[in-house]
């Protein structure tokens, strides 16, 4: 076979595994993290947003109309080349952590927000009457029931998540796309490259992707 | 231990409460009656403050639960609540849902928040499905669980807000017969309810509402013998026939 995807190409390729192989090892941590990190925003920021308070909602709301309506390269960019201009020097893993983090937290607050509403009023009327705070109600009696509704769409926000990561291949993250892309720049085996890339991200992401139709077929039922 | 002060309720342009005050003694057992939309809901679910008023005051127990930074929890503890709609919590199961308050706000040992839990379960008759879950169990179960979790925070009040209206008919009565069974002890009580019976047979007091208003209150006798007012004898004739 010749051209993009002659076999010495395909063979440059398993001789230098390690280069994908760290890149993998790379997409998977950041992803870890940042996801860990959209969770814990998302929840706090998708309780803040259920609450009575004007002030909270507005702050939410603030957090989570910047994040959706601006483009994640731009939020990395600034991470990455505007934060220094602040004296803040981020190492690029952090950037990536952060800004896909962040990024996707403001997504798991809304996922979070419906989840929360869908459990009837009564549930955290039940929880006042019985002295429960706004807080502690929502981490014992709201939050675990809305849990179940806003799985399904949570797998699917690690999905994107796990893809956005690619991202960080525009600021020299390390992680796959940026190894990919570096590997290929240089001897110019852009497609088997490029192949072996995406499949690598059908491996992390099609699991995830299946389990999560799988709950939502499960809810559906039980709904 | 109630006491209701000049209180005004609005929601939006709709005035829900008007000037009531109304004090609930220590012990006493009162029920409130009335067509709906009279505010009668909104007047007990106003005692814990689910309903803050636009003006007035609440103390409950010497707490101005109206006051800037009041202790609202910390009085909720005493005050427990029954609902129309049972608001079980459906992901724990019936035992948890005795225990979960009193352990992790009065901070009651595990033990002995069970131990009370399964003999309140026993009262009520259902020991048996402690470890059942709310789904699995009917309407009338599930408030008979609500009550027991409710008793399970060994409150001094309970208000009850129109705990019999969300069942079918036929498992009205073993609701019924466990708050009759209740009333016999000291623990103050204020009933929603359109239960006439159940009025008649425990109520210190009853309250007729209408509009907003407290329009009369008495006996259960002075009532259902000789109400005065002309919308009491009307609601009563209405309630009394359908029964």
């Amino acid at each position: 076979m010749n051209g993009a995807f002659a076999d010495y190409k395909w063979a440059a390729l398993v001789s230098d595994w390690t280069v994908f192989g760290e890149g993998f090892a790379h997409t998977v941590l950041v992803s870890g993290l940042a996801l860990l990190l959209a969770l814990l925003l998302g929840g706090f920021f998708g309780v803040l947003s259920s609450g009575s308070s004007k002030l909270a909602k507005g702050l939410a709301r603030v957090y989570i109309e910047s994040i959706q309506n601006t483009p994640l390269v731009i939020q990395v960019f600034f991470l990455y080349h505007a934060l220094p201009h602040l004296g803040i020097m981020l190492p690029t893993f952090a950037v990536g952590v952060l800004g896909v983090g962040v990024y996707h937290g403001a997504y798991v607050s809304e996922v979070v927000r419906a989840g929360i509403q869908a459990v009837p009023r009564g549930q955290l009327e039940a929880a006042y009457s019985q002295g429960f705070s706004f807080w502690r109600a929502m981490r014992h009696i709201i939050l675990p029931q809305a849990k179940r509704m806003a799985f399904p769409p949570l797998t699917n926000q690690a999905v994107s998540l796990i893809k956005n990561t690619s991202v960080l291949a525009m600021v020299a993250g390390g992680e796959l796309m940026y190894q990919a892309d570096s590997w290929s720049s240089s001897n110019l085996y852009y497609g088997p490259a490029y192949v072996a890339t995406g499949i690598l991200y059908i491996a992390l992401c099609l699991p995830l992707a299946t389990y999560a139709r799988r709950l939502e077929e499960q809810t559906g039922v039980k709904g | 231990m109630i006491a209701l002060q000049g209180i005004q309720k609005y929601f939006g342009a709709n005035h829900v409460l008007k000037d009531i005050d109304l004090t609930v003694a220590p012990g006493e057992k009162l029920v409130v009656i009335g067509p709906s939309g009279s505010g009668k809901s909104t007047l007990i679910r106003s005692m814990n403050l689910l309903e803050m008023p636009s003006k007035g005051k609440i103390v409950v127990d010497g707490v101005d639960l109206t006051a800037p930074k009041a202790e609202v929890e910390k009085v909720r503890e005493s005050v427990a609540m029954v609902f129309q709609q049972f608001n079980l919590y459906p992901h724990k199961t019936v035992l948890e849902n005795l225990t979960l308050a009193p352990v992790l706000i009065k901070k009651v040992p595990k033990e002995a928040a069970e131990e009370s839990g399964l003999a309140f379960l026993d009262r009520v008759g259902l020991k048996n499905k402690a470890h059942a879950y709310p789904a699995q169990l009917s309407g009338g179960q599930q408030q008979r669980v609500a009550i027991a979790r409710a008793l399970n925070m060994k409150p001094r009040v309970m208000l009850f807000d129109e705990p019999t209206s969300a069942l079918d008919p036929e498992m009205i009565q073993e609701v019924l017969d466990v708050m009759v069974d209740l009333a016999k002890e000291g623990i103050t009580m204020v009933v929603v309810t359109h239960e006439m019976g159940f009025a008649r047979q425990v109520a210190d007091r009853v309250i007729f509402m209408d509009a907003g208003r407290i329009i009369e209150q008495g006996t259960p006798e002075h009532f259902f013998v000789n109400p005065e007012h002309e919308r009491t004898q009307l609601f009563l004739s209405k309630i009394l026939r359908s029964h």
